[in-house]
């Protein structure tokens, strides 16, 4: 278990450090933020001045070196549009996006098990075939088009939702978020939604699968010549059984939740770290880049550890596999 | 019967047991006849100065202007045709996609198919490569590439290949590890091919099945995905109007209640992608003997 964990670690380590040398590369390739920044009206001597401020004057092997040495103490530079730390303003972002996040994972949840589990014991009903044909529509849509549609329904046309930024937010056992109020929810439900809908998709197919491969299981036929309920053996049997790739793709699918919401983040101008991202990529904020691209790839890099070694302690299997390595 | 013959009338027999397949075969087959000749089945060219007027901006659905040109689906902002709008933006998506699609394809299986073939730390090395990108999620693999290198044509090909060869490498693999342990390869090996030769003449063609349910389903994720980036203004550039963009234009009019901008470019984004999806999936469920 040590020594999987110990590689694992490593491995992330490396993804980290070639991750910043192509980011950080890449970005100093590309445009030129002195333009983006200085009146157009500076002399050279004013031009000059902001680029040995920025550090922008020295090679980029030398501002790479600087950059990580600052990032080891925390600090990933200063913005150039807001002279604000690059790290403090992605945080500031940062619960906006991860309620949204929650919000629509727990939608997505609610709605994708019971429909998967009814595809999968049923699989030849009409109402299955129903759910696998809209789950491949879901598949099909793309988010930011829905969203659009989902703003001209619900909020132009019906006029029941708002369609833009963050709502009222309240204080529930000293946690600040807009989804405990009711204005709140009401701006968090159509972004939500609109994020969860490829999740909805993914998560029926799986739990269909699974329930497939399960049903044929010799335990379920056993648990049913025991006589037990049709439903303690959905309920109990199936379900249960059905968790394992639940959990690691929800785990994985988190990730992806918070990935994915930067396309949510800008349709529906909500104030989280992707809209952040979207913004500072047209201005070429470089900081903010690189320091946005750090982050989540960081906690990528980390979730899928984590994942992997929930999965060792959930499925034996792969823990004996591992051992033997 | 020739036995080709014989194999593809087979293979249609098995196809055309589901109905929803082939119709969206034959809506696909139409889209891309669409795409390829639109310059021929537009009804205006939409970026000819010449025949776009400023004054015919916005104007809804199955309308008409002052000298009797009639619009299906309306106009966008800059008194464009939508239905000629979609043709060339169908183009453009259809044309990203499907490349992106051909050298992810090329790119993954060399990597797939060289790695079961060599194994040992080659194979480990490339698979774990592939391990690791394929627990980012592709959105973010994509905009790391456009983020760091900037927007373009060419960078969105890159981003969209990226994003798509480890999934053909991962099926190219094991599928070739299932061959490797036939009688052929033994056979091939015994006539001393080379190496290049067994791997891409002997073993590659019997990997096509899987690798092609992959890429029907990789290159409807890959439109989806451009229009997405060029939608958020990561894409491709205004030069190369594909739907996304289109989509994005609307977007800004949406709020005024002129909706066919955004929504006609979205449907056909939709139908293309679903119907090459409802065919991966029949594909996908042909080839897989668990279900038979």
């Amino acid at each position: 278990m040590t020594p999987f964990i110990f590689t694992r670690l490593a491995q992330s380590v490396l993804v980290l450090f070639i991750m910043s040398l192509l980011v950080f590369g890449g970005v100093n390739l590309v445009g030129d933020p002195v333009e983006m920044l200085i009146n157009p009206e500076a002399d050279q001597a004013e031009v000059e001045r902001v680029i040995r401020e920025l550090g922008l004057d020295r090679p980029v092997t030398e501002q790479y070196w600087y950059f990580l040495v600052n990032a080891f103490k925390g600090d990933l530079g200063d913005s150039f549009i807001f002279g604000e730390p690059a790290l403090k303003l992605i945080i500031q972002r940062m619960p906006a996006t991860l309620e949204l996040a929650l919000f629509s994972l727990f939608i997505s949840l609610i709605i994708a098990i019971p429909l998967g589990i009814y595809a999968g014991y049923k699989p030849d009903s009409k109402t299955s075939k129903i759910i696998m044909g809209g789950s491949i529509l879901g598949f099909s849509m793309p988010t930011f088009w829905v969203g659009i549609i989902f703003i001209m329904i619900f909020a132009v046309h019906l006029g029941w939702l708002p369609s833009t930024g963050r709502g009222e937010i309240g204080t529930f056992l000293g946690i600040n978020s807009s989804l405990f109020t009711l204005n709140g929810l009401s701006h968090v439900f159509l972004p939500a939604l609109n994020l969860a809908l490829f999740k909805i998709s993914s998560v029926i197919r799986l739990t269909r699968a699974g329930t497939r491969e399960i049903i044929l299981q010799d335990y379920i036929t056993f648990a049913r010549s025991k006589g037990l309920s049709e439903k303690r053996i959905v309920l109990v049997h199936i379900l249960k059984n059905i968790l394992i790739p639940i959990v690691t793709v929800v785990g994985l699918e988190f990730g992806s939740l918070i990935a994915f919401s930067t396309v949510t983040e800008t349709v529906f101008a909500w104030p989280g770290m992707g809209k952040l991202i979207i913004d500072s990529i047209y201005n070429l904020d470089r900081p903010v880049i690189v320091a946005y691209l750090m982050i989540i790839v960081t906690f990528f890099v980390f979730l899928n550890l984590i994942v992997d070694i929930l999965y060792t302690f959930l499925d034996p299997r792969v823990r004996i596999k591992g051992d033997n390595q | 019967m020739n036995p080709k013959i014989k194999k593809i009338k087979e293979f249609w027999k098995d196809f055309s047991s589901n109905k929803v397949a082939v119709v969206s075969l034959i809506v696909f087959m139409l889209i891309l006849f669409v795409a390829v000749f639109a310059p021929l089945v537009s009804p205006t060219n939409p970026y000819d100065l010449n025949t776009v007027s400023i004054m015919n901006s916005r104007l809804a659905p199955f309308s008409e202007d002052f000298s009797g040109n009639y619009f299906l689906l309306g106009t966008d902002g800059a008194g464009r045709d939508m239905v000629s709008a979609i043709f060339y933006g169908l183009r453009v998506s259809l044309g990203v996609g499907v490349l992106s699609g051909i050298f992810a394809l090329i790119i993954g299986s060399f990597f797939g198919i060289s790695a079961a073939f060599f194994g040992g730390k080659y194979e480990s090395v490339v698979m774990r490569i592939v391990d690791i990108q394929l627990s980012f999620p592709s959105i973010l693999v994509a905009l790391i590439i456009l983020a760091a290198f900037g927007k373009g044509v060419e960078k969105t090909i890159i981003a969209l290949i990226l994003v798509q060869w480890a999934y053909y490498a991962r099926t190219a693999r094991s599928s070739a590890l299932v061959e490797l342990n036939k009688e052929y390869v033994d056979a091939a090996r015994c006539l001393a091919f080379s190496n290049t030769r067994i791997m891409f003449k002997h073993i590659l063609p019997n990997c096509m099945a899987p690798l092609i349910v992959v890429g029907t389903l990789q290159t409807a994720h890959a439109i989806s995905l451009e229009a997405t980036l060029s939608f958020l203004g990561l894409g491709l550039p205004i030069t190369e109007p594909s739907l996304g963009l289109l989509i994005g234009n609307g977007f800004e009019y949406m709020y005024s209640g002129d909706y066919w901008i955004s929504i006609f470019p979205g449907v056909a984004l939709l139908i293309t992608v679903a119907s090459i999806n409802l065919v991966g999936d029949h594909l996908r469920d042909m080839f897989n003997p668990r279900l038979h």
